[in-house]
């Protein structure tokens, strides 16, 4: 599994040397590509963001490619993902995501699959923030796990909106980004232990990031995401992160975080390190 | 947590000491402005994204122009004397892409003479605040 990841990091790196050139036609500022969210859609770490994948300007297509890891004390989530922009209007997102139960044993797999629409305005021009709405569709690999300790479903759909804006000269002269999510979902720890249950369904959940940027090429920040708790098998808590970000040119993004992720099926005070490389094409 | 608090206050503050000078000193004068937009001016005509904007500009007036009107807006002792930015991009059919390669373009322009970060900034913001009148939607 190791060496089949750093042999994927390998390809990232490689095919973003080759892509520097179409990246770099890309007609959007550094850094406002974002990062790829462990979930596929273009954002921070653990929210998405309003903003859409790669630095496709209003008449470019343009593309991401990520992997991600986030180990903390008792388990591993492994993330590859990829993204399509159209028009800095829409974005595509496809991501798959493994959960090694390192201590419980076995792993939990589910693909989601991700669509996000830029309604309205700029994340860095105007009075008002740039505005969008998404889905991510989630299909559990598998559910007999899930289905064992009351999980409903091995589906489920997430509906989010978000709203991102910079502030150029923000507090300190530095320029600073912040972003707020209001998710509408059923999924238990994502999805990787399936949807909806014996709590509670549905329900909204409150998202959110800051960031500031020390100079163009570094970010630091924190985000929080508000998680349901709808098994009574474990409880679910929120998750939150300190992260830096290193936007060395357009072509890659790599974000390391420091995070916290409550507790996870009975397994409490689940702490840990979180890495994703992104390309952009 | 304590201690990434003040790393941070660190960095903020290093760039605390900068502001000693004014924010036109830290460009230079206008002559650190007029070698930036030079730079800047340079860096366009070379970038076949939006060259095709500058093909009919007297480039020598342009210059005159931005420099004046940087310096006019970093505070400097300058007036500027071209027209309102709407007036002056009127019907160029200038898109948000455009607006951002410029922007690019200026920023490595101010990296190159190692403006600072905090200075980049307030120059920009204020710059930014022109988009809608610079950009046809």
């Amino acid at each position: 599994m190791v060496s089949k990841s750093l042999k994927l990091v390998a390809a990232v790196i490689l095919s973003c040397t080759s892509a520097t050139v179409a990246a770099n036609d890309g007609t959007r500022l550094l850094a406002t590509g974002g990062a790829t969210s462990i979930e596929g859609s273009a954002g921070g770490g653990i929210v998405p963001w309003a903003t859409l994948s790669s630095y496709a300007g209003e008449s470019q297509v343009g593309a991401t490619a990520a992997l991600s890891e986030v180990s903390v004390d008792d388990f591993r989530l492994s993330v590859a993902a990829a993204s399509v922009n159209f028009y800095n209007r829409l974005e595509v997102s496809y991501a798959k995501q493994t959960f090694d139960l390192s201590t419980i044993g076995g792993e939990l797999k589910q693909n989601i699959v991700g669509v996000k629409a830029r309604l309205y305005g700029d994340l860095v021009y105007g009075d008002w923030p740039q505005l969008s709405a998404g889905i991510q569709h989630k299909t559990n690999q598998t559910f007999a796990l899930p289905n064992a300790v009351g999980a409903k479903d091995d589906s489920g759909t997430d509906y989010y909106i978000s709203a991102a804006k910079a502030w150029l000269d923000g507090f300190g002269h530095r320029t600073w980004v912040a972003n707020l999510t209001v998710r509408n979902t059923k999924a238990n720890q994502l999805g990787l232990l399936g949807f909806g249950g014996d709590q509670q369904d549905r329900r909204w959940q409150l998202e959110g990031s800051v960031a500031a940027f020390i100079n163009r090429y570094w970010a630091v920040g924190v985000e929080y995401r508000q998680k349901p708790s709808n098994l009574s098998f474990a409880r679910e808590d929120d998750w939150k992160d300190l992260f830096v970000g290193y936007f060395p040119n357009r072509s890659l993004a790599i974000v390391a975080a420091y995070t916290d992720l409550g507790s996870i099926a009975g397994l409490d005070n689940q702490h840990g390190w979180y890495l994703s490389l992104q390309a952009s094409f | 947590m304590k201690s990434i608090i003040v790393a941070l206050a660190l960095l903020f503050s290093v760039t605390a000491g900068a502001a000693q000078q004014s924010l036109y000193q830290q460009f230079g004068g206008k002559q650190g402005i007029a070698d930036i937009t030079e730079e800047m001016l340079f860096q366009v005509g070379g970038d076949e994204r939006i060259a095709h904007h500058f093909e009919d500009v007297d480039i020598v007036r342009l210059h005159r122009l931005l420099t004046e009107q940087i310096c006019q807006v970093v505070g400097g002792p300058c007036e500027y004397t071209g027209d309102t930015m709407k007036a002056s991009h009127r019907n160029l059919g200038i898109s948000t892409g455009d607006f951002n390669v410029l922007v690019e373009h200026l920023i490595r322009a101010m990296e190159k003479f190692d403006i600072p970060t905090s200075a980049q900034n307030q120059l920009l913001a204020k710059l930014a605040a022109m988009h809608n009148d610079v950009v046809e939607e």
